[in-house]
């Protein structure tokens, strides 16, 4: 049972936690994207009309990704080039990928989907409890950490990380130091796109292979959110993505057990937990400061 | 600035969908408002397929028209006027939310017909419509419990309104007619459109003993995962046989075309009269898709109940008792469709407390 219970936490923490690392670094350039929900649908729309269309889900996922990122472009062109405010382009950018995505789909709709394999390890995978676990995920589970860690490394560890952060710290800064604000914030948006797509794809591809309208039914605001209970640092964020579909999975469970709470009180916990550590995390506000990119938010105009 | 609210309005454009242009002055226009999304491949889906069957049906006869997204609320009444206005000569509300706003439009244009599906309020030019789904989940019943090998089932819902609590009852009371000792675990997801969620609600169910399930929902997400474990399920609102060749042993379809064909027909024969009308397997508006999956005995019984259905049986016929053991209806009676409507009571042996 707990075998079975933390597989399917896996496959509800995923999209989740590759669309809010996506954002972190988008945020931690200093871009506010709130376009989070309409990149994703654009990836699930995308990643299953690939996928149908060459027979490979593996493609599907790819092509999750570039319509994630092409659509984020238009953000970025928007906000950057453009400098309209982000909060308002963001919402816009959520409204355009639920309709384009909509429009797109329409012949897909009522298709049945392709499934994305997992990854056996022959032996591995037969390990008692472990083996699925560990060694039976599909390629994006391990991406997801593999993104979490390779962030986590950048950011940290890295020239260009370290830029990144500048730019999101104090843009006016950076760009007299003769760093290009709007280059990198370009590049983080477009992988800011890419992830979230990849997190939409993940639904249509591995979750639940179908296309239906809206089908990712908030987990963009859900992801938006995560990037602030992480504080803007990743490892958190992988923390809070598999406490989410923890608390999401286990009320679940908790009903068809026949805990006698009233479902509605159940169905609130995950948004209730999120904000208990909010407000645990917000107590410590030294720490939080510390992370939150200054420039969040704000647009910027070289003045040459 | 001017940019962005082209974008903004266009993904508003894109999002509230398309509405044909004026109707032709010797056809007959007839109009659907519904409140999700047409590639749901459920409620709404199943609606839109009535409108293109009533453009099948009667050919340039009608022309026809649609807003889909459509809020429940003053956005609604906005999309009804707009219909009146525009010439319509029949408008069909298909959601229980659009029910006030439709009957003031209704009042304000008494020359333009209007049906609203699901709810209660009519006036001389507004007729209801609704199905009989119960009927189907009263066979459902019988056939998850003549396959069921642990004599249980998932059960996944999305809000405690009449319409699924009648659901649930019919299915137990199908049930319980071959297993009495026949279990069901209830599993509320608290939305009527979430496939991940729905997903995690099946595995959830499947991992704690249950070999069927059963879905109020309206996507494929559950009857997909059956399909991957080897299980059995049952569609919901469209035939998902696609999506679970080896899972699914039947499918509750709504088919509102024959009603609808009814009406434009009735209208443009001047016929049309406000009527309130329930129908359901005997009608066509409830369909049960192929029964497969399952042993011939099984088929040869959900076939026969579907029979005695069409004859005139209605499955809430006594004696039925409630979770506490009161009778509520006594032996013979028939539970008249006032309380069908209103239902917020479980049958006995429903092992789950309904959210008030």
């Amino acid at each position: 049972m707990l075998e079975a219970i933390i597989l399917t936490i896996i496959t509800a923490a995923t999209p989740l936690l590759l669309a809010a690392t996506g954002e972190l670094v988008v945020e931690k350039s200093g871009v506010l994207n709130l376009g989070v929900e309409g990149m994703m649908v654009m990836g699930a729309v995308a990643g299953f009309a690939v996928t149908i269309s060459t027979g490979s889900p593996l493609l599907g996922i790819v092509g999750g990704a570039v319509a994630g990122m092409l659509v984020s472009l238009i953000f970025a062109f928007v906000t950057l080039t453009l400098v309209a405010n982000q909060v308002a382009s963001g919402l816009a950018l959520t409204l355009f990928g639920l309709g384009l995505s909509g429009l797109m789909g329409e012949s897909f709709v009522g298709q049945p989907g392709l499934k994305l394999q997992s990854l056996d390890v022959p032996g591995l995978t037969d390990l008692p409890f472990v083996g699925k676990i560990l060694f039976g995920q599909d390629i994006l589970v391990y991406l997801s950490f593999a993104a979490v860690f390779g962030v986590s490394w950048f950011l940290n560890r890295t020239r260009a990380g370290l830029i990144l952060r500048a730019v999101g710290d104090n843009h006016t800064s950076a760009h007299a130091l003769g760093y290009s604000v709007v280059g990198v914030r370009y590049l983080a948006v477009a992988f800011g796109g890419a992830m979230a797509g990849l997190g939409g794809a993940y639904l249509s591809v591995a979750y639940t292979p179908l296309w239906v309208e809206n089908m990712t039914a908030g987990r963009g605001w859900i992801a938006l959110a995560l990037v602030v209970f992480a504080s803007w640092i990743p490892w958190r964020a992988a923390v809070g993505a598999y406490l989410f579909g923890a608390v999401t999975v286990l009320q679940f469970h908790a009903q068809a057990f026949g805990v006698g709470f009233p479902s509605q009180f159940l169905a609130m916990l995950p948004y209730l937990a999120t904000v208990v550590v909010l407000v645990a995390i917000s107590g410590n506000r030294r720490a939080t400061l510390f992370n939150t990119p200054s420039s969040l938010g704000k647009s910027f105009v070289p003045d040459r | 600035m001017k940019k962005l609210a082209l974008l903004a309005g266009t993904a508003l454009a894109l999002a509230i969908g398309a509405v044909s242009g004026a109707a032709a002055a010797d056809k007959l226009k007839a109009c659907w408002v519904y409140t999700g999304p047409i590639g749901d491949f459920g409620y709404s889906y199943q609606h839109d397929q009535g409108r293109l069957a009533v453009e099948k049906e009667l050919g340039d006869k009608v022309e026809t028209a649609y807003v889909e997204n459509v809020a429940e609320g003053p956005d609604a009444e906005r999309v009804f006027e707009r219909f009146a206005r525009e010439g319509c000569g029949i408008v069909f509300g298909t959601s229980f939310g659009f029910m006030d706003p439709e009957l003031k439009v209704a009042k304000k244009f008494p020359d333009v017909k209007f049906e609203h599906a699901t709810g209660y309020k009519s006036a001389p030019n507004m007729g209801l419509y609704n199905a009989r789904f119960y009927e189907g989940r009263y066979i459902l019943g019988q056939i998850a419990a003549k396959e069921s090998k642990k004599g249980l089932a998932g059960y996944i819902v999305s809000f405690p309104i009449p319409e699924v609590v009648m659901g649930i009852n019919a299915f137990m009371l199908g049930a319980q007619s071959i297993n009495p000792d026949f279990k069901i675990k209830i599993v509320w997801v608290n939305s009527w459109f979430d496939p991940g969620k729905e997903a995690d609600a099946a595995k959830a169910l499947f991992d704690q003993g249950a070999d069927i399930i059963v879905q109020h929902t309206d996507s494929t997400a559950a009857i997909q995962v059956a399909e991957e474990r080897g299980l059995k399920g049952f569609g919901q609102s469209s035939d998902m046989i696609k999506f679970a060749p080896k899972a699914q042993m039947t499918a509750i379809v709504d088919d509102w075309g024959p009603h609808y064909i009814k009406s434009v027909k009735a209208v443009l024969d001047g016929t049309w009269k406000a009527e309130d009308v329930w129908e359901g397997i005997k009608d066509g508006t409830v369909h049960m898709a192929d029964y497969t999956n399952m042993s011939d005995e099984t088929k040869k019984l959900a076939e026969e109940t579907e029979a005695k259905i069409v004859g005139g049986w209605n499955p809430f016929t006594g004696p039925i008792f409630d979770q506490d053991g009161k009778e509520r209806y006594a032996d013979g009676v028939v539970a008249p469709d006032g309380d069908l409507l209103g239902m917020n009571w479980y049958v006995k042996g429903v092992d789950d407390k309904l959210p008030q």
